[in-house]
């Protein structure tokens, strides 16, 4: 907490820049991608223990089934968008000097598309590629 | 980053263990309090006080005016009404935040009783805290009741049922305990408004007789102001009056959601 002297008025100072009148999205979708994320990562254990061991061309029978590559690429989706918003939180909570807040926002915003990009196209390409 | 560690002036040194006194009544409780002077500029200490109970109350609070009358005058705190009503004597007692008025010697844990100020806010004198952010805060969430409707010539009326709703809120004395209790408000308290002054915003947003809830709620929807609040419950765990702030704030949040889905 700063200690320094202001001459700032202490409401001033708490009110700031006003309200942000957000966060309520936030908090809605990390919930719902949290019960999304229950179902679909269930299903993703059961696709680990079933092509474990397999050879290639079983495994990837069992990875290019359409219900299968359908629920891979939801699990993608909303296990991404929960941990964005996830670490967004903790950012905020921990960092708090505003160059080094944009930096880590940014880097995980890109982090999880990159992410979000390699394990997608890695479902696509078993389920289409040759 | 959040501060983990004490600031260099901060850091607690050793203190003066005051003589026992010569001819007591009862057994002695021992007493570890902690001392800052602003006028000396040293780190602040822990001084080691020994209170005869045979002629002592039995709340902390008692034995803390004890030692400011028979043992040392310079001693500091802040206490008005003894019981639990003012909230002027919140402070870190065996741990925990609590009232000291309201805190008996006994319920302390074994060994010596430990007194700090609240902590994570800025000390004027020993175990007296800088609460004016927080007032300030209490202050921005505008609790008073506010209407358009023309002034009705008796009263505004309420229903029992919604009477009913403002229990387990109105009993809030505005403390400190809880705010102070909590991480969130700890690293982001410049910020984060904090348990007790969202408990008193959830107080007027649930009050039927209020026509400003849609413009409360705007303002306090903000990822700083209320959604720091991660149900970390240490508020509701500490809070010496035995209200649930942590629900308070879970309200808020349903009633953000509701009006947009």
């Amino acid at each position: 907490m700063s200690l320094k002297p202001s001459m700032r008025t202490p409401l001033s100072r708490v009110r700031g820049l006003g309200s942000a009148h957000a966060g309520t999205d936030h908090f809605w979708v990390q919930r719902l991608t949290a019960l999304s994320n229950a179902p679909l990562i269930v299903i993703f254990v059961g696709v680990v223990i079933a092509t474990a061991g397999q050879d290639f061309a079983t495994a990837r029978a069992i990875v290019s089934h359409p219900a299968i590559a359908i629920c891979l690429l939801l699990l993608i989706v909303s296990v991404c968008v929960h941990m964005r918003l996830g670490l967004q939180i903790v950012i905020e909570d921990y960092v708090h000097g505003q160059a080094a807040k944009f930096a880590a926002t940014i880097a995980n915003l890109f982090f999880v598309f990159a992410v979000g990009a390699a394990l997608g196209f890695a479902v696509l390409k078993i389920s289409f590629g040759a | 980053m959040a501060q983990f560690s004490l600031p260099q002036n901060s850091k607690i040194t050793a203190g003066k263990t005051w003589d026992k006194p010569a001819a007591a009544h009862g057994e002695l409780a021992e007493f570890k309090v902690y001392r800052w002077d602003p006028d000396t500029g040293a780190n602040p200490r822990v001084d080691t006080y020994y209170v005869d109970r045979g002629d002592c109350g039995p709340m902390v609070l008692d034995a803390l005016i004890w030692i400011k009358n028979k043992v040392d005058p310079t001693l500091t705190f802040r206490r008005s009404c003894r019981e639990g009503i003012c909230g002027s004597c919140a402070m870190n007692i065996d741990g925990g935040n609590t009232l000291a008025c309201t805190k008996g010697i006994d319920e302390c844990g074994s060994g010596a009783v430990k007194i700090y100020p609240l902590p994570h806010m800025p000390v004027i004198k020993d175990l007296v805290p800088d609460l004016t952010r927080f007032y300030a805060q209490h202050a921005s969430v505008e609790p008073w009741l506010k209407t358009e409707t023309a002034q009705p010539e008796k009263e505004w009326r309420q229903s029992r049922e919604d009477r009913e709703k403002l229990d387990g809120l109105y009993e809030c004395i505005l403390c400190a305990c809880c705010s102070t209790a909590c991480p969130s408000y700890w690293w982001n308290g410049d910020k984060f408004l904090g348990p007790a002054v969202l408990l008193q915003a959830y107080r007027w947003l649930i009050d039927s007789r209020d026509e400003a809830t849609g413009e409360r709620l705007d303002e306090l929807e903000d990822p700083f102001r209320l959604y720091r609040c991660h149900t970390i419950m240490n508020c509701a765990n500490t809070c010496p009056k035995g209200l649930n702030p942590a629900k308070a704030i879970a309200e808020i949040k349903k009633m953000m959601v509701e009006r947009r889905v």
